[in-house]
């Protein structure tokens, strides 16, 4: 299975506090801070490291204010395996 | 090698339009105007690809005309007096975003559904804003067919040079009549990119935005000021009138359109009765020559003003005469030309009580 | 700024060793080009702000933000002119599609759409929808229903549900006395001018991904000289439903979709 590392970056400054992201964020991984912007808003932050990216918070942000991250760390293949001449160390090299 | 037609008004506004190069034209039937949208129907697409469409209403009309002006494109309409009344919102917005563009009115007699009889009666409506806010438009008043042709070019051209709607005040009369009128040679459509143009924004220039949106009212002040600085530049710059045996009148005709034709002809009735009697005609109603009248009023003993109205380019006649003689009205209303010989009677009853 | 500085360092501590996943690589969600860098004014939680960011999303895929021309409504988003780095025209209320009209048939090989609200578009320029529709100008016609007037305070729009109450039908709308919920997009779908007609909501990503395929299709579409391509999106207007964003989205879900339903209403290719 492939391992999925999600991360977003809000910009603060231009969030309206709307806390719709936090609503469609399956992982809850958002909640308003007690916080206030320059404009007066309270703002989002992420309170948990559990994001998957799965961009839901950005779908539906009205201010287009998360960018998100997803690394997907693929399942690591053999690529070559190599003996030492005497053949006791053996050392298989992965992706 | 000249060109001479015989020519219904309309038709040769019509002809004229294709001839300057026009791109588009959206417009709806009324009388007594219809002439010039099926006229180009039937002629200017075949010819030059110009778009013509037939809108649902004014409102639609104007709109796409303020759509496509604002692409830099040359751009008509044409309606009469009720259709006219229609466009009023979306032509204060295209003077306000300062989109060139032509807007024809063959005036018919108000005020309502009135009748499709020809008047002067949108004098005010044309010259005085019309729409809310304050601004103008260039107006030219063609007193024959040859002028509804040369005014159709020059229009287009005003239009441009001042990036202003341009309209032309003519009237069902003349929108109706056929007269021998000589015609310019066809001048090619090309599509020029105006930087100021909605043509989609390309990586050598910003955003083109056509608005007349300008929330803040310092910008909103600003832009106004804009705008009255330029309509001074054109009342310095465009004002244009004829004088017809002015030189050594005692009584001056003021008439425009249809209007100081018939005056010409009651000056010469009145000069065969040893009146010296003599016409100013307004080409342009804005700018009005106010000036010229002013000083012609110091060379003459009686004003008469003739329109097909109640009396509405009287008043800009008394403002620029500025009480320095008196100024007297005739006209009718309802869609009745007045006759040379019913203007001649006028002038006798006045200049028998007017002591030289 | 980057989020990640303002939580507490303690947060952070036991993650140092992991590299960040926010590297340009894998970016997956980002602001689209299509829109400018000013901020919008809309409301917090207004769809106008999603609707937009769609609308600029699919301009940037196609590649044609040389070739758009937008036009803007009278209503909240008569702004919108801020925040589309494209040409954009600012049309009086209710003639947007009249607006688009004339720049489409001058500039025929241009991308138009018209971005209209529901007082904008079903009341005030019933008659230029309709005959814009009608004539199957090849253009694209954005229909924002959030059943309200937004910009002049919340009053009945002509899709303000039955018994919804606005400033202007405080009791709730009376569909005896002010008629019946417009549902203009049913109308229009019905007229042969009309290439693709779809209603779409922005109220969860599940909806969010199916509007922007919609606003894909209506641009998309123009290229085949077909007519008219007319996307509604159904939206809230929180602050004048009084409602909060999160309130006003779930509102919309359990009133509004029953009687404005999603889906395609035409849609090229298949019979309807
Ligand atoms: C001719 C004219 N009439 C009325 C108005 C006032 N007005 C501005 S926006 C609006 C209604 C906007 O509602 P809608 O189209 O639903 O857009 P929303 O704000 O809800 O997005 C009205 C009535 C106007 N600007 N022009
Ligand atoms: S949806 Fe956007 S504006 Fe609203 S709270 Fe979340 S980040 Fe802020
Ligand atoms: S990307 Fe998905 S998991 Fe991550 S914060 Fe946004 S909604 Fe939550
Ligand atoms: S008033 Fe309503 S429609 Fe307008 S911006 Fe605010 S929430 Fe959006
Ligand atoms: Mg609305």
């Amino acid at each position: 299975m492939a391992k999925v590392k999600g991360d977003i970056i809000i910009d603060i400054e231009k969030c309206k506090g709307c806390e719709l992201c936090a609503a469609a964020c399956p992982q809850h991984s958002l909640e308003l801070s007690r916080k206030l912007n320059s404009k007066g808003y309270h703002y989002i932050v992420k309170i948990e490291d559990n994001c998957t990216g799965c961009t839901n918070c950005a779908l539906v942000c009205p201010d287009s204010v998360i960018r998100v991250f997803r690394k997907t760390e693929k399942k690591k293949e053999q690529v070559a395996t190599i003996t030492n001449v005497t053949g006791d160390i053996t050392v298989k090299v992965k992706s | 090698m000249k060109e001479l037609k015989l020519m219904k008004g309309n038709e040769a506004l019509a002809e004229a339009a294709i001839r300057a190069g026009c791109d588009a034209y959206f417009g709806y039937p009324i009388t007594p105007q219809s002439e010039v949208l099926e006229y180009l129907a039937k002629e200017a697409y075949a010819r030059t690809g110009m778009v013509v469409l037939q809108a649902e209403s004014e409102i639609a009309s104007i709109n796409m005309i303020y759509g496509a002006a604002g692409t830099g494109k040359k751009v008509m309409t044409s309606s009469s007096s009720p259709g006219i009344s229609l466009m009023q919102e979306g032509i204060s917005y295209i003077a306000c975003a300062e989109l060139p563009c032509l807007i024809v009115n063959v005036v018919r007699a108000g005020p309502g559904l009135g009748t499709i009889q020809p008047a002067q009666s949108d004098y005010f409506q044309a010259v005085k804003g019309g729409g809310h806010g304050d601004y103008k438009l260039i107006v030219l008043a063609p007193s024959t067919i040859q002028e509804m042709v040369d005014h159709t070019k020059l229009g287009f051209e005003l239009a441009f040079k001042w990036r202003n709607p341009v309209m032309i005040l003519t009237d069902g009369a003349l929108g109706q009549m056929m007269e021998k009128v000589e015609l310019f040679p066809q001048t090619e459509r090309k599509f020029e990119l105006l930087p100021w143009a909605t043509t989609g924004k390309t990586k050598d220039r910003g955003r083109s935005i056509i608005t007349s949106l300008y929330i803040q009212p310092e910008v909103m002040q600003e832009k106004n000021l804009h705008l009255q600085k330029k309509y001074k530049s054109i009342e310095r710059e465009e004002i244009r009138f004829e004088k017809y045996k002015c030189d050594d009148a005692e009584v001056v005709l003021l008439a425009f359109g249809l209007v100081a034709r018939i005056c010409k002809k009651a000056a010469d009735l009145a000069r065969e009765k040893g009146i010296k009697a003599g016409v100013f005609r307004p080409i342009t109603l804005f700018p009005f020559p106010y000036e010229e009248v002013n000083t012609l009023a110091d060379s003459s003993r009686i004003f008469l003003t003739v329109e097909m109205n109640a009396g509405q380019m009287l008043e800009d006649i008394r403002l620029a005469v500025n009480g320095k003689i008196q100024v007297d009205f005739t006209g009718r209303m309802g869609g009745i030309i007045p006759t040379p010989e019913e203007i001649l009677e006028k002038i006798i009853e006045i200049n028998e009580g007017v002591p030289a | 700024m980057n989020e990640r500085r303002m939580l507490d360092d303690s947060h952070y501590e036991n993650l140092i060793e992991e590299e960040s996943v926010c590297i340009n690589e894998n970016l997956v969600y980002d602001k689209p080009e299509t829109l400018t860098k000013t901020p919008m004014h809309y409301c917090p939680g207004c769809g106008h702000g999603v609707a937009h960011r769609l609308i600029a999303e699919v301009i940037d895929e196609l590649g044609i933000q040389e070739k758009t021309i937008g036009v803007a409504p009278v209503g909240c988003a008569v702004f919108a002119y801020n925040y589309f780095n494209v040409d954009m025209s600012e049309a009086a209320h209710g003639r947007a599609s009249a607006v688009a009209t004339g720049i489409k048939r001058v500039l025929p090989d241009r991308y138009v759409f018209s971005y209209q609200g529901d007082g904008d578009l079903a009341a005030i320029g019933t008659g230029e929808t309709i005959h814009t529709c009608n004539r199957g100008e090849n253009i694209l016609i954005i229909f924002i229903n959030n059943g309200i007037y937004g910009m002049t305070g919340g009053q009945m729009a002509p899709t303000t549900l039955e018994g919804m109450k606005t400033t202007t039908t405080p009791f709730g709308r009376d569909v005896q006395a002010m008629g019946y919920p417009l549902k203009i997009t049913e109308l229009i779908a019905q007229l042969p001018g009309v290439y693709y007609c779809s209603r779409v909501a922005v109220n969860t990503p599940v909806h969010v991904r199916k509007a922007k395929k919609a606003i894909y299709n209506g641009f998309k579409f123009q290229e085949l000289n077909k007519g008219v391509s007319f996307v509604e999106i159904v939206t809230n207007c929180p602050s004048n439903w009084k409602m909060t964003p999160v309130e006003s989205n779930k509102w919309l879900e359990e009133h509004m979709l029953p009687f404005y339903p999603l889906g395609d209403l035409k849609l090229p290719g298949k019979e309807n």
